[in-house]
């Protein structure tokens, strides 16, 4: 028989817990269910964040996926849902479906050297990936970040980038396209850390997220390296209205990256990232 | 579902349609079927054989459809119009829900449940029955069943049709989809001028069985059940194949840059005619609204085509921003990425999609040509690192 409508469609209501603003144009929002428990996640995944009347966004979950009392999502605001979604007010109310889609393959990782790659907001979904390491750290090999962001104002989690850096467990490297007078890190894309970090590259595993054409230029650079391309995970963006794969919107040459994504293997789409307007 | 015994098939005269018809609306189904209205075919409620066409033809060809008065071409003797069963089990809007604003909060407006529609679909053929299997494998198959679909789907009876003549718009030999229908039917006419018009009725399910024992009628004779296979043989017989399907699947799989895109964007209107004919198009979009007041908030289902711009906005652009790029979205969705995310096609070879094109596109004759020319190499359009 039927699945009931409000499993598939309604979203569950949430209260907006707390508000922090990360960035000129982004929020970070912490959501607790109306009732009952927020439900598990794993790294990489997203919800439909629904701003009442207005619509839905598909947003990444970018809290620590051990906390199941909140859901943490950064939204940048873009365009009409998302800035409504940046402008809840504590004690607001938002409307969430989800976790939804395939998120990075954590535990395929487990005892390998990992490398996070981000570009811009790419890093809100890599921070659940770095978290689950961290609760975990002894069974992963090296770990390392790489923060691509377009100026030192707009450097998205900067508290916990100044931590992360210091931790001797970790490689920390923040790049910005455009430095100004007051920054003293690397200027210039992320894929110029690449090369730096001397990856092995038999024992390396990269999850890559930030805009496309980014992501494109750093597969590029880690398969140069002589990363494995199976060893390669990417997150995608596609327009997406259903995010459960009934809409067809999210369609990327045979994937739905709702579904079968948004992380996905580079090999299995190496060839239709290489085609134009797919 | 089993392919039930031959033996079971019933022969009934013509007249019996309208106990057909009787027996289904005693069952509470309401019955859907061919209508006239104006210069064409449509697909609407049926209550009493005269609300049929009779008596008619269609000639279709890329661009182009026509009816015609046909003496003697009996209840289906034309192929579907643009309209089919589609609205009615994946209905064009759909409310997914309301919500009220109280305070912060908002709390979802219950509706009362609606029954299970209990519909009869008369006179769909072999491509249409295809197109619901196709839909049945989207909409039910997947991780998150459509409650929507599904809720039109349950209470649904089928009773088909197979064609006696293709249209010329029709290449369901193609894709392997007709034109005789094999399975997922309750009952299957056919129809037959011999001596006497007369319908063979074959079973396709137990409550098939049921309702055709209720009909005037007596068992299909050897000679009967001869004559309508011969109908659907002579109709095979006038649609050869125009395209490979698998060699089509492959060649768009592994060369999605070629030189005929650029030349069909041509043409092309990007008007999306093709995908909401298309019995098998499924996409939709979301409407969100509040009333005047703002207190009361609305989600609406629409149907969506990938033909429109904004199918695939991202912030900062449309990803298919040419009309070449949804061109071939659409072709490779329906010929060859559909087999890779359902298994099966995408396309029934209802040739609707080529009768309603404004511009006479016709998607098998690009799909011929699309197995026939090598494309470019894969990925040869690459952008430069
Ligand atoms: C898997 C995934 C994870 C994401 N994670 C995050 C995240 O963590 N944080 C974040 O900030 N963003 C994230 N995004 C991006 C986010 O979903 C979009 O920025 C957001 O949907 C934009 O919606 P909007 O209404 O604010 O803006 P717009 O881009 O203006 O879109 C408005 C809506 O209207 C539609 N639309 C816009 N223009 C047109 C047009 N011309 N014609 C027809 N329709 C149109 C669009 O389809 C869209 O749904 C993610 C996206 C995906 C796919
Ligand atoms: S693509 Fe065209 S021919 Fe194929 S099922 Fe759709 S409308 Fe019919
Ligand atoms: S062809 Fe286009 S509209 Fe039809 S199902 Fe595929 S993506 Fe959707
Ligand atoms: S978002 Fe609707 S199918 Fe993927």
């Amino acid at each position: 028989m039927s699945a009931a409508p409000e499993a598939t469609w309604v979203p569950r209501r949430y209260r907006v817990d707390a508000v922090r603003p990360e960035l000129n144009d982004t929020v970070s929002l912490e959501l607790a269910p109306a009732a009952g428990e927020a439900p598990a996640f794993e790294p990489g995944q997203f919800n439909m964040l629904y701003a009442f009347g207005i619509g839905e966004a598909a947003i990444s979950l970018s809290g620590d996926p051990a906390d199941r009392a909140r859901l943490v999502h950064t939204v940048r605001a873009v365009g009409p849902v998302s800035r409504a979604l940046a402008g809840l007010a504590v004690g607001a109310s938002v409307g969430v479906r989800g976790p939804f889609g395939a998120g990075w393959p954590m535990s395929a990782a487990r005892g390998r050297d990992l490398v996070l790659i981000a570009g811009g907001l790419g890093l809100a979904p890599l921070r659940p990936a770095l978290l689950r390491v961290l609760a975990d750290r002894a069974h992963y090999g090296r770990v390392a970040v790489l923060a691509g962001m377009r100026t030192p104002r707009e450097v998205l989690f900067r508290a916990p980038l100044a931590t992360w850096q210091g931790r001797t467990d970790l490689e920390v490297e923040v790049t910005v396209d455009r430095g100004d007078a007051d920054w003293s890190g690397h200027v210039g894309v992320v894929t110029h850390l690449i090369p730096q970090l001397e990856l092995d590259p038999r024992k390396a595993t990269a999850f890559v997220c930030g805009p496309e054409v980014m992501m494109r230029h750093t597969a590029e650079r880690l398969l140069t390296v002589g990363l494995e391309p199976t060893q390669l995970f990417v997150s995608m963006e596609r327009n997406m209205k259903c995010a459960i794969g009934l809409c067809g919107h999210c369609q990327f040459g045979s994937a739905f990256v709702c579904k079968d994504g948004p992380v996905l293997r580079f090999d299995r789409i190496a060839r239709a990232l290489a085609v134009r307007e797919l | 579902m089993p392919e039930r015994d031959a033996a079971e098939a019933r022969l009934i005269e013509a007249p019996a349609l309208q106990a057909l018809i009787d027996a289904l609306t005693a069952r509470g189904y309401a019955v859907r079927g061919p209508r006239r209205r104006g210069d064409a075919i449509v697909f609407d409620e049926v209550a009493r054989l005269e609300d049929m066409p009779r008596d008619c033809t269609t000639t279709q060809s890329p661009g182009r459809y026509r009816l015609a008065d046909a003496p003697g071409a009996g209840y289906f003797g034309f192929s579907p119009g643009a309209d089919s069963f589609k609205r009615w089990l994946h209905p064009p809007q759909q409310t997914e829900f309301r919500f009220r604003r109280e305070g912060a909060a908002f709390v979802p407006i219950e509706s009362a449940p609606a029954g299970v529609p209990r519909q009869a679909f008369l006179g769909i053929r072999a491509c249409e029955i295809a197109a619901i299997g196709v839909l049945d494998r989207v909409f039910l198959e997947g991780p998150y069943p459509d409650p929507g679909y599904q809720h039109h789907r349950d209470g649904s009876f089928l009773v088909a049709v197979n064609c006696a003549s293709p249209g010329r718009s029709c290449f369901c030999t193609s894709t392997g989809t007709g034109p005789r229908v094999e399975r997922g039917f309750d009952l299957a006419l056919t129809e037959l001028h011999d001596s006497r018009h007369r319908f063979v009725v074959e079973v396709g399910s137990d409550r098939g069985a049921e309702l055709v024992a209720q009909l005037p009628g007596r068992p299909a004779p050897a000679a009967a059940i001869a004559a309508a296979r011969a109908v659907s043989a002579r109709c095979a017989a006038a649609m050869p194949e125009r395209f490979d399907r698998e060699r089509v699947a492959r060649r768009l799989r592994e060369t999605p840059e070629h030189p005929r895109w650029a030349a069909i964007a041509e043409r092309c209107l990007g008007c999306a005619n093709c995908t909401t004919v298309c019995p098998t198009c499924f996409c939709t979009t979301m409407v969100d609204r509040t009333d005047l007041a703002g207190t009361t908030a609305t989600r609406e289902r629409h149907w969506d085509s990938c033909f429109t711009l904004g199918f695939s906005h991202l912030h900062g652009g449309s990803v298919r921003a040419s009309t070449a790029a949804r061109y071939r979205q659409w072709i490779t969705h329906k010929l060859s990425a559909w087999l890779d995310q359902f298994g099966m096609l995408g396309c029934v070879g209802c040739g609707r999609c080529v009768t309603w094109c404004p511009a006479g596109i016709d998607l098998a004759a690009e799909a011929a040509a699309i197995g026939d020319e090598p494309g470019a190499p894969s990925g040869s359009d690459a952008h430069a690192p």
